[in-house]
Parts: C-alpha cells; sequence; structure tokens
C-alpha cells in the first residue's frame, strides 16, 4: 500500500496558543469506524482467538468456526515434528537469546534454519531476520542507496513501501502486473545508474500471480538487479514449492527472495536467499537485521523442521490446489464476484460492494461459523473491500463444502448475492 | 505559445478526467486538498504524465509537488 506521494500542505495550527493534539490526523479514521461499530456490528479487527483445534478449526466467541483467514496454507502449525523440535529447543536452549544475530544472537538453531533454507530454495546465502516484514525494510533500505533506483509494483506489500521509505533510493512504481508500463520506466532510467526491481510472485489482496517470466527478462535487459517476495507462494507454488519463480522458470535470474516464516512455515521470522557472492556483507550493514533480537530457539527449530518437511509436500500441494479450484468454482458459481477469473493462488478474494456490507457479510460469515479476513482501503487495491479467503492443505472436502454452505446463507442474509 | 504554457495545457489535459468535482485548474490548485485526489488516483496521474511526457517523477520528488504549477514546473525540468 503506497501513502499519498505528493504532498499535502499541513494542517492550519491553532492561532490561541494551545497545542496540537497530535493524534487530530487520525479524527477521521476514528469517526468511519465508530459509524460502522455502532450499527451494533462486531468489530472485524479485534477478533479473539479463544482456543486454537487445529490449523483449520478455533473457537471465537464460544462458538467453533472454520479459519478461512490464515496464512497457514500447508497446516503446518500443529504438526507432531515441529511441535517436538520447538519443545525441545524450549528445554534446551530456553525461552530466548535475548541478543542480536550479530552479538550474542546466533545459536546452532539459526544456523540450522539458514542451512534449511539453503537446502529448500538450492541457493549459496540465506539470511534469517526476527519477520518477514523487517526482511524487506533490512534487505531493501541496505542495498538500494541514495543514486540508485527502486522500481516497484504500485500494489506493493507496505513491508516494500516501508523499505523504500527506510532508505533513501530513488522510487520509481509502475501500475500493476503491467510489463510494459515496467520495461518503459527502466528504460527512461539513467544508463549506468543501479537499478533494483522489486516484485511479488503472489499479490495478497486479490491472490493474483506477477507475470514474472516477462517481468525478470525485462528488468534483466535494463541492467536491473531483482527482488522477488514470495511470502505467499512458499511451499505451495512450483515444483519444490520455491515459489512463482519457479513455477515460471525463471528463479536462477532472480537476485534475491525474499520470504517468511509465518505463512506456510507456519512460524513467525523472515528470509533472503541468495546466490550473490558478496551476499554475507549484509549481516553488517543491514540495521534491520543488526539492530534487533534474534528469535528464540524454539520458533528457528520449529521453522528449521517445517522447511524441510515442506521438500517433501507435493501430496499436500496437491490437496492445497485442489481446495483452492473447488472454493474458487463453488463460490462463482453463487454469483460472487472473486479477485481472479481462475484460481492462480491459495488465496481468493471475494469483492465486496461496499465496506457496510462487506463488514456485514463478515459478520454473517461468522456467526455461521467461518472466519475469512476483511481487508479495506488503504489495505486494497482500488479503493475494493474484499473478504479474502485463504486456504489450508488440512482443509477437508466436507470443509470446503461447508464453507461454500455458509457463503451461500451469509451471501443471501446480506443481500451481496441474489 | 512558451513552453510552459504548453507543458501547462498538457498537464491540464490530463488532470481533467480526475477532475471528478470539476473543479476550476489553476496553478495553485492544490491535488490533495482542492482535487480531493487519494494515493491511488495520484499514482495513476502520475503515471500518465510520466507516459505524455517521456520522463519519470519518483516518489521523492513527487513529495515536493503539492499544486498543478508545482508540477509543470517539475515536468518542464524533467524534460530537459
Amino acid at each position: 500500500m503506497p501513502t499519498n506521494a505528493l504532498r499535502q500542505a499541513a494542517s492550519e495550527p491553532p492561532s490561541d496558543g494551545t497545542a496540537t493534539d497530535l493524534f487530530s490526523k487520525f479524527d477521521a479514521l476514528i469517526e468511519t469506524r465508530e459509524q460502522l461499530l455502532s450499527t451494533g456490528l462486531t468489530d472485524p479487527f479485534n477478533l479473539v482467538m479463544e482456543e486454537v483445534i487445529s490449523p483449520t478449526v478455533a473457537i471465537c466467541n464460544g462458538r467453533k468456526t472454520i479459519l478461512l483467514g490464515t496464512y497457514n496454507y500447508m497446516g503446518m502449525t500443529f504438526d507432531p515434528d515441529v511441535i517436538a523440535a520447538g519443545k525441545k529447543a524450549l528445554d534446551e536452549f530456553g525461552s530466548g537469546t535475548t541478543g542480536s544475530r550479530v552479538l550474542n544472537g546466533t545459536y546452532v538453531g539459526h544456523k540450522a534454519v539458514e542451512e534449511a533454507l539453503k537446502d529448500f530454495y538450492a541457493m549459496d546465502h540465506a539470511m534469517v531476520f526476527s519477520t518477514g516484514y523487517q526482511a524487506n525494510l533490512g534487505i531493501i533500505s541496505t542495498i538500494a542507496g541514495k543514486d540508485d533506483y527502486v522500481i516497484l509494483d504500485i500494489d506493493s506489500h507496505a513491508s516494500i513501501y516501508d523499505g523504500c521509505a527506510l532508505g533513501n533510493a530513488q522510487i520509481v512504481p509502475f501500475r500493476h502486473n503491467d510489463v510494459e508500463a515496467l520495461e518503459k520506466r527502466l528504460g527512461r532510467l539513467p544508463e549506468g545508474t543501479g537499478k533494483l526491481v522489486v516484485l511479488e510472485g503472489v499479490y495478497s489482496m486479490l491472490g493474483d500471480v506477477a507475470p514474472l517470466k516477462e517481468m525478470v527478462a525485462v528488468s534483466k535487459a535494463h541492467g536491473a538487479m531483482v527482488l522477488v517476495d514470495e511470502a505467499h507462494s512458499m511451499g505451495f507454488i512450483g515444483e519444490h514449492g520455491r515459489g512463482v519463480a519457479e513455477a515460471q522458470g525463471v528463479i536462477d535470474d532472480v537476485d534475491f527472495i525474499i520470504g517468511t516464516f509465518s505463512k506456510s512455515v507456519g512460524t513467525v521470522g523472515g528470509f533472503c536467499v541468495s546466490n550473490h557472492p558478496k551476499f554475507e556483507i549484509l549481516r553488517l550493514v543491514c540495521r534491520p537485521y543488526v539492530f534487533t533480537a534474534s528469535l528464540p530457539p524454539s520458533v528457528v527449530a520449529t521453522a528449521a523442521t517445517s522447511i524441510r518437511k515442506l521438500m517433501h509436500g507435493s501430496n499436500r500441494r496437491a490437496h492445497l490446489w485442489e481446495n483452492s479450484k473447488r472454493l474458487h468454482a463453488g463460490l462463482k458459481a453463487l454469483g460472487f464476484k472473486l479477485g481472479t477469473e481462475e484460481p492462480q493462488a491459495a488465496i481468493i478474494a471475494v469483492i465486496m460492494p461496499d465496506l457496510e456490507r462487506g463488514a456485514a457479510m463478515w459478520e454473517a460469515l461468522l456467526h455461521e461459523g467461518l472466519y475469512v479476513n476483511l481487508a479495506r482501503p488503504p489495505a486494497t487495491p482500488a479503493n475494493m473491500t474484499l473478504l479474502r479467503c485463504s486456504l489450508c492443505a488440512e482443509h477437508s472436502a466436507e470443509q470446503v463444502g461447508e464453507i461454500l454452505g455458509m457463503f451461500e446463507a451469509a451471501g443471501r442474509k446480506t443481500g451481496v448475492i441474489g | 505559445m512558451t513552453d510552459r504554457a504548453e507543458t501547462d495545457a498538457r498537464v491540464k489535459v490530463l488532470i481533467e478526467p480526475f477532475n471528478k468535482k470539476g473543479v476550476d485548474v489553476t496553478d495553485a490548485t492544490r491535488f490533495a486538498q482542492d482535487l480531493e485526489w487519494d494515493s491511488l488516483t495520484v499514482l495513476d496521474f502520475v503515471a500518465n504524465i510520466e507516459d505524455e511526457f517521456d520522463i519519470i517523477i519518483t516518489m521523492n520528488q513527487q513529495a515536493e509537488i503539492e499544486t498543478v504549477g508545482q508540477l509543470v514546473d517539475a515536468v518542464g525540468k524533467l524534460k530537459g
């Protein structure tokens, strides 16, 4: 999500000598929120999971709820081997490292998870951050300097924009997934300058996939380095689960892959993998890597175990694709408007007519016993309100059937479908 | 027509499709406050300006532009 790039004039300071309330800038948002909640609606951004029964079922407001809005794509959070590895590390290495990776915060587990990533991606280097957000923040802000250009898709994730804001490179956005727009902008940049093209494999709001084959080729032809964020494709897309770049046959031309442990891997953390010969120097110069505590030993142990299991996840991948295709076709047949014509990932975005009906539909689904993500501007493209469904390899065929029934009931109740 | 006047005319043609409120556009018109454009409108509009003049206005440069007059001046400089 981009912030408004063109400059906005500051509001008038009060002339009577009273202090300006720094919170007054949030007044419009506070008002929208109060209006929405005054209708008696459950707050969609304040849900609490009281119990989590499995990767696909939790208790919310005392009610058994099917989870269709997590990023637990491969269902690894309750894998017995993953849990056992975490417990063992907790016993043997304690609850936390209390230190930076470059000081006292690198344990054998941190090296082991980096080895697992190198094996998973078949790449020479892997660097683990404390979150995926920090991985983008750190890599982009560090490698693109003042006179370099970062060329990015307009619909890039907030962590990519924040990485740009933290650094001081020149930022050039181009229209979403538009190869020609990217090529035109690359062609207009001064010759001989450093260029980093930042793309995502799967865009998480609409669940659409980037034309990486064409985009990577165009970027390379203009002498740019390419970074691809594969947060929403790891473990699921591509023959080895390496992501969209693998599926489209261009992974060898991608300079940096950014990923996260908080989706298919099932815990928390972020990483960058690369074959760049000088990659390791980043450990000394990347501030979001250096100036924060490293992940707890139990977290890196669960991540390493999960990543190694994902290497052999082809059956789970096949089942997840089946779920995605069936839900997409079912919702389309019910008359819902979807973010993509065909299912492209494990995310299916249902486009709502407006925020009010989106919030009402979200609540009706929750009452039916289904949790999905309500996504609203500014996180969404083109001011859309979306109900985002993300599937899990652990959703059974029966659950997908139940989910479709719930969508039909809630859709008719709220008038979103006829 | 001076070079600036010509640039100004071309910029105003590109503003029109996004001028939903029918604001009378002058050099002093502000994009955020007067035209009430949100971030996505700005990005679409800037892409059109870039293609029209075959230039790039980086987000860093956009941060210095508040009014239509400032944009016309910036475009004049960038197209050299």
